[in-house]
């Protein structure tokens, strides 16, 4: 269980308050109006901000203390989640080895993940030399090796196509599947929200709101989601 | 960037920075303590101060005004011969002093090609001796400097942004505002700062084309005080203001340099799609070459004769001065970087103001404080050549530090988080992302210091005895033996040490990087 427990984060022009839980295993979705602090809420988990006061708990560790890298999660950005002077298949191997000294078994490791996202000959191409979504691709193929047990995703597919966002969307959905990970994901999107997530945190009036259930929450949304609904 | 952590260890940077600070500090220290009390600041020296500042502030000012045109120019037009013409623009900065004043006066001097030609039209010859000589050279050496700087802060903003810029459909002026003004006031204070203070310190300069009472430079006058009447007195209370002006245009750097780098764009070709003035670029691009080109051109056909009976000497000590300058760039380089990674977190203002104090220091006065502390643990010519390494690489990192900072804070801005995220460890981020992502400049840096070292022409002259020689020393004393034939010859061979030293460095941290 991911636990929130009287956490407040100061950013500098306003402050969010989260006191929530999160079973492990779920999809959550994180809505809400833009500049309501869905993204710094994500920064905050995965150790990129400090908590003004409060603290974060995993299955019952504290990770409030600690940094970004030795927190169990994975957490794709906005954009810039690869190296432009690695090859796909080194930007994946960054996953399992960050300090380099790549065995064979890691170099297979790194190719079925390749494969399993749909680029199993693309290992040797350049960021620049893939399309937006094979780039998305190879940035998931490193998330699968990294075998975190937390996937924060902050709109990392945003500047997709809507087809090809939903593909992306599904790919992810499988590999959470599959690997049984917890899956946090930033979204201003109902429709992505519905299609992959079970429960919906909403980010609104300076409070992160603890988790309803996706369907039951646009079912009957409360008044700050319906002004941001329109 | 957000966040409380940096994926680098700021400690290597700042234990380098102490290093370089108590070098530098250290040897000036000493010369002020041997110094003798009494003399004061007299009205020379308060000449020597005003010379200083107005020819090094009319030799800032000229040189940026004139590098934005060209380095605009070269940043939007494709022809060809553009890179080797953008190497060759690196040159009169990289080319050993006594070369390049040797090539001027004999394009600009009393019996240069300009005053025959004005003679051929019954006008009295170019008066090259004085102010204007002396700006004039120093625009000589720093126009080429302050185009590349600002030609890679051309090249660092984002080509997206010139294509959002060109599907708005901004042109001319609008695309001046938008795009090139930000960027150039981001990069000119910097490029002013440095500039300014290269000149307060350029010394060959002043000796030859100044001099005398009305154009003495104080670096002219610390050297005086040290030759001819050896009054460390003196030389210390000159050094001391000398420290304080730089300082401050140090300072300014510092200040004016915080800005905040551009955001991602990933490794594509430039390419600009606004057509500007053709007729106006080609005319920058033309005059600065012939401007820059004509008198290496001179010193060219003047040494080609010499080049093929090249006495023994020269040989011996220009394998010396390749030597030195192999040292002097690893010296570099195992200093620069370091501090470069730690000045990029933005928490370390100190490191960088440690690696401006070379700009303040002068070569003279270090190598003075180095052999008076020397002198009474080792003979301090048996030390002539490690000493001249060291205090060659302490004069080029400054420069290192303005090619190496800007683009190791853009590559923690967009990498750093990632790399925090993924666990990688301080080594292996400085090894696998600020090392590689920072090869073009890396290659730049490394060449500047190997051709300045190449053609230094200080310390080793306080330093050797007539055994040892490097091969700009080795020129100077065939210049005062009348020797002209072999001079010449050696200040060709000199110069395609230099040029040749800097252009595989930067061309080999280019390769494949700038399509």
């Amino acid at each position: 269980m991911l636990k929130l427990d009287n956490c407040t984060i100061a950013n500098s022009n306003f402050l969010l308050r989260a006191d929530l839980e999160i079973e492990a295993g779920t999809s959550v979705a994180i809505i809400g109006p833009s500049g309501a602090g869905k993204s710094t809420l994500l920064e905050t988990i995965a150790g990129f901000r400090d908590l003004k006061s409060g603290q974060i708990f995993w299955k019952g560790d504290d990770l409030t203390a600690r940094p970004p890298g030795k927190r169990p999660l994975a957490m794709l950005f906005q954009d810039g989640n690869l190296f432009p002077h690695l090859s796909a298949e080194q930007n994946v191997a960054l996953g399992l080895r960050p300090n380099g000294g790549l065995s064979q078994d890691d170099l297979k490791q790194v190719r079925s993940a390749l494969g399993r996202v749909g680029l199993p000959d693309m290992g040797a191409r350049k960021p620049a030399d893939l399309s937006g979504g094979q780039q998305s691709r190879v940035a998931l193929a490193r998330i699968l090796v990294q075998k975190r047990q937390v996937l924060l995703l902050d709109e990392p597919f945003a500047a997709l196509g809507p087809a090809l966002k939903v593909e992306m969307l599904d790919l992810v959905a499988d590999l959470i599947a599959e690997t049984q990970t917890t899956l946090l994901m930033v979204s201003h999107d109902p429709q992505d929200a519905l299609r992959i997530t079970e429960k919906t945190v909403l980010v609104a009036d300076q409070i992160a709101h603890p988790p309803i259930a996706t369907a039951q929450l646009f079912e009957n949304p409360p008044p700050a989601l319906r002004d941001y609904l329109g | 960037m957000v966040g409380r952590t940096q994926p680098i260890n700021p400690w290597p940077g700042v234990g380098a920075a102490a290093l370089v600070a108590a070098l530098i500090l250290g040897t000036l220290i000493t010369v002020a303590l041997r110094a003798e009390a009494g003399g004061g600041f007299g009205p020379a020296d308060w000449a020597a101060l005003r010379f200083t500042l107005l020819q090094a502030t009319l030799s800032a000012v000229l040189s940026a005004a004139l590098a934005i045109p060209v380095a605009r120019a070269l940043a939007r037009r494709r022809f060809f011969g553009r890179r080797v013409l953008i190497a060759l623009l690196g040159a009169p900065f990289i080319l050993p002093v006594i070369v390049a004043i040797l090539g001027l006066l004999q394009v600009f001097g009393r019996a240069g090609w300009i005053s025959d030609a004005l003679g051929f039209l019954g006008l009295p010859p170019i008066q090259i001796y004085g102010l204007h000589g002396v700006v004039l050279a120093h625009v000589f050496f720093n126009l080429p400097l302050a185009t590349r700087l600002i030609l890679q802060g051309w090249q660092e903003i984002p080509a997206e942004r010139f294509r959002l810029a060109a599907q708005l459909g901004c042109e001319g002026l609008t695309m001046f505002r938008l795009i090139e003004l930000p960027m150039l006031r981001r990069i000119l204070p910097g490029v002013l700062a440095v500039v300014f203070a290269i000149c307060l310190t350029s010394f060959a300069v002043a000796l030859t084309l100044g001099g005398g009472p009305r154009a003495t430079t104080i670096e002219l006058a610390i050297y005086q005080a040290f030759t001819y009447d050896f009054n460390l007195g003196r030389a210390a209370l000159l050094s001391a203001v000398q420290l304080a002006l730089t300082a401050a245009a140090a300072l300014a750097a510092l200040r004016f340099s915080q800005g905040d780098g551009f955001g991602a764009g990933l490794n594509r070709a430039i390419r600009r799609w606004d057509g500007g003035a053709p007729l106006l670029d080609a005319f920058w691009i033309i005059a600065a070459a012939v401007f820059l080109l004509l008198p290496l051109a001179s010193v060219t056909i003047s040494g080609f004769a010499g080049l093929f009976e090249m006495p023994a000497l020269v040989i011996q000590a220009a394998v010396t001065s390749i030597l030195v300058a192999a040292a002097s760039t690893v010296v570099l380089l195992l200093i620069a970087l370091p501090m470069a990674t730690t000045i990029a977190t933005g928490r370390y203002g100190i490191v960088e103001l440690s690696g401006l104090l070379g700009l303040a220091a002068s070569p003279l006065v270090i190598g003075t404080g180095l052999f008076i502390l020397i002198r009474p643990v080792a003979n301090p010519t048996a030390l002539a050549l490690p000493v001249t390494a060291l205090v060659n690489a302490i004069m080029a990192l400054p420069f290192a530090l303005r090619i190496l900072v800007p683009a190791a804070r853009d590559a923690l801005e967009r990498h750093g988080r990632l790399a925090l995220s993924l666990n990688m460890s301080n080594k292996s981020f400085f090894m696998r992302v600020i090392l590689l992502r920072l090869r073009p400049q890396i290659g730049f840096a490394a060449g500047l210091t190997a051709a300045l070292s190449m053609g230094d022409l200080g310390v080793i002259a306080l330093f050797a005895d007539a055994q040892i020689a490097t091969l700009p020393l080795q020129i100077y004393r065939l210049m005062g033996a009348y020797q002209m034939q072999a001079a010449a010859g050696g200040a060709l061979l000199l110069m395609i040490l230099s040029m040749g030293a800097f252009w595989i460095l930067d061309r080999g941290g280019r390769w494949h990087v700038e399509a």
